[in-house]
């Protein structure tokens, strides 16, 4: 019989605990094809983050290191300044990222740091039971948003690729979603030139995922999917903002 | 091999790299910038990497990616940036992370000062960090000693998987004297196959992780590392005493206050006083057995410590209620006198109430 879909061998056996029609499981297995793809999982150390992709270390079938939350750039500079023929990456959520982990991911670019960020955003705290993220859009509800975000209150949503993209350490930026099967090609594209970047040595490269959380938005995964395309959409824009053969 | 005159921060630095650490990540602080510094300059010579940190947060948790990935590796500091270590050190600790953290500490809380002090005692000995966990602490109290402590540290990191502290203070850091750098004991330590390194197709995945959502998992994991503390404390500690079992009265401490106290018990050996010390090289595991051989007839323990006392604690521990304890200290970057110390010797002596 001729197989013509597997599972990718970048992932282990491990049963994900994510919850139906999460996103973060499909971002998982892109980024487990590309390290299988492009010949670098044997070489591959992975740092999770905390979040709710946390046990994440359990399901890429290669190193891994659990890091505290926000500080998975500054762990993986460590493993990369050690270790530079390794292929290092981290893999983060929109709090881990985007608020505790600011300054991490920020100096870790700008220093050129030659690692690839998964960042996914899901525009919440998925973990903790749907907090308030930087990433959180306006009028949108949240546990500790109960009426929605205000930009009086909490400033509007951070664009984490626009702002690292004016980084020239950052060699690599683009902004992509998994919310239908165009969308997912384009994202594991992305997710290769990612690592593509990591590997010629060029700097640090970052791919920014809209992701969905059904379970904090207290939507099905269809209409969550649908929520993604008409809210998060308009407010970050899919597309590259920088890219490695582009620099001058 | 001969001695050689160096001020304390780089001789820290001199040390390390010769126990073989060729990683250091660190951000600036006041008194310990030169061993940075002395890292930067010296660190590509040997093929390793020396980074500046964005934070001591920062700085610490690349520490931890380094250890993780199997390497001999160092971090630097002052007391308020050892606060911000906190988070990676539990981190370290619960993974089982072998690294060596130097504090060279200055007067707080807060911003505090710049000058000398041992107010990082319960931060070093308690943990610091959430937790159930400990560290080594290494106390040393000439730069003789810190540098031969500090190549220990990497040895007893290593065979522990521990992180390990060298608390040393600012007159240490800033201090120059001469000193001889040893070569590095010959010591079997298990290959660290628990690494991160890339699997190379060979081996199944290795997960460097501190995180145990089972409670019965973490209750094992706690329960190992204790029964580690343990052997910790039987085997590790390190503690220097002079005249206890006939003395009238016994100071007690560590650091660079202990030469101060030295001079002061020379002072009262003159006056014809009988005067002993003991003084803890490791403050964990801190030395609580020897205060047994204390004389029994002793009249009374001093402590003296650049802090408002935080040791006393471990030395009433120590002492179990057998004799009173009293206590001598400066904080703020004050340093303690002799002739103060002298004083309280001889008012213990002469029988106080
Ligand atoms: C120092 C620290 N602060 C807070 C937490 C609690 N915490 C765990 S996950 C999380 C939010 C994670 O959200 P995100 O990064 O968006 O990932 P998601 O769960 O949405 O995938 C928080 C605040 C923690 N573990 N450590
Ligand atoms: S809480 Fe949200 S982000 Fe977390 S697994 Fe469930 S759906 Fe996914």
């Amino acid at each position: 019989m001729t197989i013509v879909y597997e599972k990718s061998k970048g992932l282990t056996d491990a049963q994900t605990h994510y919850c139906p029609g999460c996103t973060h499981g499909i971002i998982h297995k892109l980024v487990a094809e590309v390290l299988v793809e492009l010949g670098v999982l044997n070489e591959a150390i992975g740092v999770a983050p905390v979040g709710c992709s946390v046990l994440a270390y359990n399901y890429f079938n290669c190193d891994m290191q659990e890091a505290a939350h926000g500080r998975a750039p500054a762990v993986a500079t460590g493993i990369k300044r050690v270790r530079p023929e390794n292929t290092v990456f981290t893999y983060q959520g929109d709090g881990d990222l985007a608020s505790i982990g600011t300054a991490e991911v920020v100096h870790s670019a700008h220093r050129g740091e030659k690692i690839t960020t998964i960042f996914v955003n899901n525009a919440i705290y998925g973990m903790t039971g749907g907090q308030m993220a930087p990433t959180t859009l306006i009028g949108q509800k949240a546990t500790t948003a109960p009426l929605g975000r205000t930009i009086e209150h909490s400033g509007k949503p951070l664009k984490i690729s626009e702002m690292l993209a004016t980084i020239d350490g950052a060699k690599f930026v683009e902004r992509v979603a998994v919310n239908n099967p165009a969308n997912i090609r384009k994202a594991k594209k992305a997710i290769k030139r990612a690592f593509e970047c990591q590997i010629q040595g060029k700097g640090f490269a970052i791919v920014e995922v809209l992701s969905t959380c059904p379970t904090n938005w207290g939507k099905t995964p269809v209409d969550a999917l649908k929520w993604l395309e008409d809210n998060m959409m308009p407010y970050y824009p899919l597309g590259n903002f920088r890219d490695f053969e582009e620099d001058k | 091999m001969a001695k050689v005159l160096m001020k304390g921060n780089e001789a820290i630095g001199a040390a390390a790299i010769k126990a073989g650490c060729k990683y250091f990540f660190g951000y600036p602080i006041t008194p310990q910038s030169e061993l940075p510094e002395y890292m930067s300059s010296e660190l590509p010579k040997v093929g390793g990497c020396f980074l500046q940190a964005e934070s001591e947060v920062a700085a610490i948790n690349m520490v931890y990616g380094a250890a993780g990935a199997g390497v001999r590796v160092m971090t630097s500091t002052s007391s308020p940036g050892m606060a911000l270590k906190q988070e990676g050190i539990t981190y370290a600790a619960g993974a089982e992370l072998p690294c060596v953290i130097v504090n060279v500490m200055r007067g707080g809380p807060g911003l505090g000062g710049i000058q000398p002090s041992q107010s990082d005692y319960f931060q070093a000995t308690r943990g610091g960090g959430n937790g159930d966990y400990r560290t080594i602490v290494f106390a040393p109290s000439s730069i003789q000693e810190t540098v031969d402590y500090v190549m220990e540290s990497f040895v007893k990191a290593d065979q522990y998987r521990i992180p390990v502290v060298v608390l040393a203070d600012g007159m240490i850091g800033q201090m120059m004297e001469a000193v001889e750098f040893k070569e590095p004991k010959k010591v079997e330590l298990e290959p660290k196959t628990w690494a991160t390194t890339g699997t190379k197709g060979q081996r199944k995945p290795n997960i460097v992780n501190s995180l145990f959502l089972d409670p019965q998992e973490l209750e094992d994991h706690n329960w190992k590392l204790d029964r580690r503390y343990k052997e910790i404390e039987k085997n590790e500690v390190l503690v220097e005493t002079v005249d206890i079992e006939d003395a009238d009265v016994v100071c007690v401490a560590y650091g660079t206050t202990s030469r101060i106290v030295k001079n002061a018990i020379a002072d009262c050996k003159a006056k014809g006083l009988k005067v002993g010390l003991i003084r803890p090289i490791t403050l964990w595991p801190f030395p609580m057995e020897v205060f047994k051989q204390i004389n029994p007839n002793c009249k009374g323990i001093l402590t003296v410590e650049m802090s408002t006392g935080q040791m006393i604690d471990d030395v009433k521990i120590a002492n179990e209620g057998r004799l009173p304890v009293y206590f001598n200290g400066r904080v703020g970057g004050m340093i303690p006198t002799p002739a103060s110390i002298s004083a309280d010797i001889e008012k213990i002596a002469g029988g106080i109430k």
